[in-house]
């Protein structure tokens, strides 16, 4: 089925989305499926975001598809330190993002599908929705054995975890959100989604891990568009609607306004890390200087993202302690994040006598309080 | 005198009342404020009813929730609609929303608490005058006299708008019906008032308080440039008073600000003096357009700056002093022997200042190559100390985002800075007395005056400056 997209449907929907009233009287009353043409994580919670807030859904279901290029996706309550390998996911120039959904961490990437299903909150049912897929896999491919659990993942052969589900509820709808695995690169996933970070302390929900698998694996000819049709044609069957895909451009502010606002609010920092719930961190590393292995304890605080508390206990006299307190001092107060330690750390050195013993001992201090975060 | 008030509150299952119908008692000298009564709260009597608000039903059959973020404290006012707090439930992630205007009275769990659907989860005291009625337009129109109608039903159906928006209207003197709103079931939001009153008054108002002035870079798009060129022509006579509901904002100052505070402050301590120039870079600039391919073809984006910093770095050569440092008691100048140049960078948190080591002993390809490295690890937040700590000397190319002439300020612990303006096409004379298109660019440099005087740095710009107008130069003195 070729998907179509053109200037029409994008005014149809902005219509449909935007004026139930004219919805009614459009020629495509009833549910919706659309996709997004854009890989940006952001971009794409940012539109469901956009549905959630501004689409009546009073009369109407929506089915949101979409993938992302690489980025790793925490729910809305969790740690990011605790979750992923975040010094992995910069080298890599991997994305973070919190999406505002519970439950726990996901990696896309384009071999993964993202399925919205939107409803009002009355006819939240997640069961449902699974089952739907699951239809559709083995209306594909009767040979596959893949059932949903009571934990509301989809396993493929009894054992493999193939599809995470999350919802977000508001005040008059709600949506259920789940991955596929078609064709996901299973190294990264796994080196990503392993915290380094040792000693760490919260509230935060924890992801459960599982073993993983892509249904590309099980069948090579299962590719993302063969499952997006698969689900779309199942879902237009079940909600008696043409199987028709309105392709939308989540960048577009004709069709969806004040999207771009809502993007530019999930890449904030303020967001993505500042949303973490109080954490505490308690550790302690060997520094190797010259012949001699010193052991260095830190303890942190961490609330919204920045540091409320931080203790740093450093054989004596090994660094001037007032410039030791100085660093504390400035800690306190500045984000949980490498870049702004690193400047700290090197402003307060330009304003001390020059001395290269003195720069080397503090710059391996310094890089090593960087790896904690 | 007593004044009885009944109201009339729509009755719901899941709200459970502590009195229905309740009698304020008013003392003499609350009298004066009984004919304000209806268009504000009064915190002299407090007659408000408190309502607990219970966790309504989830769904799917679940009974218990974790409380995992409070959007509101006690004693916070709410409106209805207003999101209260944030709860979790085996994956999926809850707004509870007020039902009610009125005051936070009680909140009845902490984080991280598990809450019981069906049960309370904050007490609100509803404003008496107000009560629980779906919202009316209660706005006068500019033309009508003020005695007229303050009640307004537009043809039967009711204005959907939340308390604050519909007193901005108020406070506006714009007529809710005459709106169109843009929210869910048509609802009026404060952006639709706000954009009535941009067509009545013919300016673009400030979007939201938090909006920020965004500096005019290179790549951002004509979307924030817009409303910046509109509000420069405002000659427009307002009639109406323009309200900007906009609140002073205190943050406390941290990270990349912190180390600016610190590293300028100290800087402060420095006597400064200038001296400025403008270059001819006409040459230069063809000399580049010859490199760039060469450059590209070896995988390097070669930009100006790799000459501006190698020309430095000879400069530098014969007059040490600019890069050396003072000591803490003045009594002391090291002459620093590695011409480390730092290279100002403004990254999306601030100022940071990497430097290239060594360019002494590097080639233009080199110092572009090394560049490049810095600027990618630079904008990905990625630096690490090596490369913020040992500079000796820095040069700040504010003249990509814009200006002329500057004031830059030393960086301790060094005592020379140099500030590149834009390049501009300018005209002027050559040798023969013909005016010719130029390309031309003003250095500002700042120099710390306790160990160096205006002579030297006066020489050390024009050595710099003679090897930028004339590149072939830099061939002879290259090592």
């Amino acid at each position: 089925m070729v998907l179509q997209s053109s200037l029409k449907n994008c005014l149809q929907l902005s219509c449909i989305l935007r004026t139930p009233k004219a919805g009614l009287r459009s020629t495509t009353s009833g549910s919706l499926i659309i996709q997004s043409i854009s890989n940006d994580v952001y971009q794409n919670l940012a539109v469901e975001d956009w549905i959630h807030d501004h689409v009546n859904l009073e009369n109407r279901q929506v089915l949101f598809l979409w993938r992302n290029s690489p980025a790793v996706v925490i729910g809305r309550h969790q740690n990011p330190w605790q979750e992923c390998n975040l010094r992995l996911l910069r080298q890599k120039s991997i994305q973070l993002a919190r999406r505002r959904s519970g439950g726990g961490t996901v990696y896309h990437d384009l071999g993964n599908i993202n399925l919205t299903f939107f409803t009002t909150r009355k006819k939240y049912e997640r069961m449902e929705n699974l089952k739907l897929i699951v239809k559709a896999l083995k209306a594909l491919r009767p040979q596959l054995d893949v059932h949903v659990s009571d934990r509301y993942d989809i396993l493929l052969d009894r054992q493999y975890k193939i599809s995470g589900t999350a919802a977000k509820l508001g005040r008059t709808t709600a949506y259920h959100h789940c991955t596929l695995l078609c064709n996901t690169d299973k190294f990264v996933l796994s080196s990503v989604l392993k915290s380094p970070y040792k000693g760490l302390k919260s509230n935060a929900t924890p992801s459960v891990p599982a073993s993983v698998k892509n249904l590309f694996e099980e069948d090579p000819s299962l590719t993302c568009e063969v499952l997006l049709d698969a689900i779309a044609e199942e879902y237009a069957t079940q909600h008696h609607i043409d199987h028709h895909i309105t392709l939308i451009n989540p960048a577009d502010e004709t069709v969806l306004p004040g999207i771009n606002n809502k993007t530019k609010e999930l890449q904030t920092w303020e967001w993505v890390y500042g949303k973490t719930p109080k954490f505490s961190i308690s550790t302690c590393f060997n520094m190797v200087y010259k012949d001699s292995v010193l052991d260095v304890k830190v303890d942190m605080d961490v609330k919204h993202g920045r540091i409320e508390v931080c203790n740093i206990d450093l054989p004596e006299q090994w660094l001037p302690p007032a410039l030791c307190s100085e660093l504390v001092k400035s800690l306190v107060g500045s984000k949980f994040c490498p870049n702004e330690t690193t400047t700290l750390a090197t402003t307060l050195l330009g304003v001390c006598p020059q001395d290269d013993e003195l720069h080397n001992r503090w710059n391996l201090l310094c890089e090593n309080m960087v790896m904690l975060m | 005198m007593i004044f009885v008030c009944i109201h009339r509150v729509r009755s719901c299952s899941s709200i459970r009342f502590i009195k229905s119908k309740y009698v304020c008692v008013f003392d003499k000298s609350a009298l004066k404020f009984s004919h304000q009564q209806r268009l504000f709260r009064t915190s002299a009597v407090s007659c408000g009813q408190i309502v607990q608000f219970k966790l309504s039903d989830i769904g799917e059959g679940i009974t218990e929730v974790t409380v995992k973020e409070w959007y509101i404290k006690e004693g916070d006012s709410v409106s209805q609609f207003d999101s209260i707090c944030e709860v979790q439930s085996d994956k999926a992630s809850v707004t509870i929303t007020s039902r009610y205007d009125g005051i936070i009275r009680k909140l009845h769990y902490n984080l991280d608490e598990i809450a019981y659907v069906g049960k309370p989860l904050v007490d609100i005291e509803i404003d008496a005058s107000k009560g629980v009625a779906p919202e009316e337009d209660v706005v006068e129109t500019p033309p009508m006299s003020h005695e007229e109608h303050t009640h307004q039903e537009i043809k039967g159906h009711k204005t959907l708008a939340t308390p604050a928006v519909r007193r901005l209207a108020m406070e506006n003197n714009i007529k809710l019906s005459e709106v169109v709103g843009t929210g869910k079931d048509n609802r009026i939001l404060k952006e639709d008032i706000l954009n009535y009153l941009a067509k009545q008054t013919g300016a673009i108002l400030p979007p939201s308080p938090k909006a920020e002035i965004i500096p005019p870079l290179p790549k951002s798009e004509t979307l924030p440039a817009a409303p910046k060129d509109k509000a420069r022509k405002i000659p427009v006579p307002v009639s109406r008073p323009i309200v900007f509901s906009g609140k002073d904002k205190t943050e406390p100052v941290t990270g990349f600000q912190k180390a600016m505070v610190k590293t300028m402050s100290a800087a402060l301590k420095i006597p400064h003096f200038g001296y400025c120039d403008e270059i001819d870079l006409t040459q230069l600039v063809q000399l580049r357009e010859e490199l760039k391919p060469l450059a590209q073809i070896r995988g390097v984006k070669l930009s100006f700056m790799p000459f501006f910093i190698k020309a430095a770095s000879l400069g530098l050569l014969q007059y040490p002093i600019l890069n050396a440092s003072l000591d803490e008691s003045c009594q002391n100048v090291t002459y620093k022997a590695s011409h480390n140049i730092g290279v100002a960078m403004d990254t999306e948190q601030g100022l940071i200042v990497p430097n290239v080591k060594n360019v002494q002993v590097l080639s233009v390809f080199e110092i572009a190559s090394e560049l490049n490295r810095l600027q990618s690890l630079g904008s990905a937040g990625q630096l690490g100390t090596n490369d913020l700590t040992g500079g000796t000397f820095t040069l700040s190319n504010i003249g990509t985002i814009g200006g002329t002439y500057t004031k830059p300020v030393i960086l301790p612990p060094e005592v020379a800075i140099g500030a590149l303006g834009k390049i501009q096409v300018l005209p002027r004379f050559n040798g023969k007395g013909e005016v010719f298109k130029a390309q031309i660019m003003n250095v500002s440099w700042s120099a710390d005056h306790r160990i160096i005087d205006g002579a030297t740095m006066a020489r050390f710009s024009n050595l710099w400056k003679s090897y930028l107008e004339n590149p072939a130069s830099m061939l002879l003195d290259l090592k």
